[in-house]
């Protein structure tokens, strides 16, 4: 691998930055979708140079974009998102029923092993596959029939954020919605069910609830299925089996809300999360931006502060704002919502501004390129 | 020769500068011009109506003649002025660029 491409996606557009392998000197494309909301877009991990793009914006509803040159030129690809079958209803704020409705895609996740192939998080929350190209999208139904009437809405909407896949094996998928909870299946999708005991959620009428649970961002290590991690809108959690059970492993943590989580590229047990005060200021502690990281797989906690701002910081970094790249050693890139966009090319001993001034960061990926 | 002028960010989604011109068979109705629109541009399908449901986007009005035509049925006709192309339909965003809440 000799090259990185950074995805990032804005409140007002995307961008595409490239550098070799040193990354000291990046290149800019962008904004490209000029003024929309790109919520997120990712590589396909088959064919780097097939990007996809979820573009959005309130007055003229969801795009779909692919690129098969790597970000240089997009076409629009299908946009109907049709819920299968009897549509029900979930949770209102207030506790009503509400039908479910599609609004937008959160997050977009390729397949592995097929550049045909793209998985779509929406909001309202459910799950989406492709697998012409994104030509056509097909709901996975018993999804939502997995006490989805008890989904309620976070602040933020009942979105489906995080789509982890298993390179080894296609049947197994593991979902994150707010503020419902985890969800799984290992059978291709055709049967769920919720993975979140251990949760505690004080904010709940029952903390230890089925569903419920404001997960914010799920991770885990490519090689390590069966080992998940979790920042929750509080507690940063751990499973070693798969998500079936979880425990906390928030430990030192000077905050342990927050929202993104990632796992080093090279050692598994090495995690990264970014601290957020809590639970209505959602700016770092003190006002000082630092990155947390345990290589010891959680518990252990230590601040990651060279080259990132120690006074007067009270930006947020969102659920999809943070990456890792595979080089060695790995890179560590994160953007926030004030439009800094920060990198490490040490594994975040050390970090650098690449940008300062873009709309609000809704997402970073980074691609590792040949 | 039915006349459509576009919002910038729509014009930009389909590729195309200043107005369009469309052949539209009569009836000439709402749904008739933008059913014509989406075939010949389909990165628009799903941005002026849901596309499930067909309705009109909540932050998208129609006007044409100087009458707002938004909430017109839209199989009703469209004014003889927009069918003979003397006058434009013209599709417009809600004004705002600083973002909104989720409708």
């Amino acid at each position: 691998m000799s090259r990185v491409r950074l995805l990032v996606g804005t409140r007002k557009g995307a961008f595409i930055l490239e550098a070799d392998g040193t990354r000291k000197r990046w290149s800019v494309r962008g904004p490209h979708f000029a003024g929309w909301q790109i919520f997120h877009l990712k590589g396909s991990p088959a064919e780097p140079d097939r990007l996809w793009a979820a573009q959005y914006a309130d007055w003229y509803g969801q795009m779909i974009q692919r690129s098969d040159d790597g970000g240089r030129s997009w076409e629009p690809v299908g946009n109907a998102f049709a819920y299968a079958g009897e549509v029900g209803a979930h949770q209102s704020h207030d506790g009503t029923p509400r039908p479910w409705k599609f609004r937008r895609v959160w997050h977009l996740e390729p397949a592995p092993d097929d550049p045909q192939v793209v998985y779509a998080g929406a909001e309202d929350a459910a799950l989406f596959r492709s697998t012409d190209g994104g030509r056509t999208w097909s709901e996975f139904p018993a999804l939502r029939r997995c006490w989805g009437e008890a989904w309620q809405p976070g602040a933020g909407g009942l979105c489906l954020h995080t789509i982890l896949l298993d390179p080894a094996d296609p049947r197994w998928i593991r979902v994150a919605i707010s503020a419902a909870g985890v969800f799984g299946t290992d059978d291709a999708g055709e049967t769920w069910r919720p993975m979140n005991r251990g949760l505690v959620s004080a904010y709940l009428p029952d903390p230890q609830a089925e569903v419920g649970h404001c997960v914010h961002r799920l991770a885990m290590h490519p090689s390590r299925p069966e080992v998940l991690f979790m920042q929750k809108h509080w507690d940063v959690m751990r499973s070693d089996d798969g998500g079936k059970n979880w425990h906390e492993i928030s430990g030192n943590l000077p905050s342990d809300f927050g929202f993104p989580i990632e796992v080093h590229a090279h050692e598994p047990e090495t995690l990264y999360v970014v601290p957020i005060k809590a639970d209505t200021e959602r700016f770092p502690p003190e006002g000082k931006l630092r990155v947390y990281r345990s290589r010891s797989g959680g518990g252990e906690w230590e601040p990651l502060a060279r080259g990132l701002p120690q006074e007067h910081c009270y930006v947020n970094v969102l659920r999809d704002a943070m990456a890792v790249d595979r080089l060695d050693p790995c890179g560590v890139y994160f953007g926030t919502t004030g439009g800094q966009l920060y990198a490490s090319a040490d594994g975040g001993e050390t970090w650098q501004a690449l940008l300062r001034d873009l709309p609000a960061v809704l997402s970073v990926e980074a691609q590792a390129l040949p | 020769m039915i006349r459509v002028v576009l919002p910038a960010p729509l014009r930009e989604l389909a590729r195309v500068e200043g107005e369009i011109r469309l052949e539209v068979e009569a009836p000439v109705t709402q749904r008739a011009v933008l059913d014509a629109l989406e075939a010949r541009f389909p990165p628009l399908r799903g941005a002026i109506r849901d596309p499930g449901t067909g309705e009109r986007r909540a932050l998208v009005r129609f006007f044409a003649c100087g009458k707002d035509l938004s909430h017109e049925p839209p199989d009703s006709s469209l004014p003889e002025a927009v069918a003979s192309g003397e006058e434009p339909l013209v599709v417009v965003g809600a004004i705002a660029g600083g973002g909104l809440p989720a409708p």
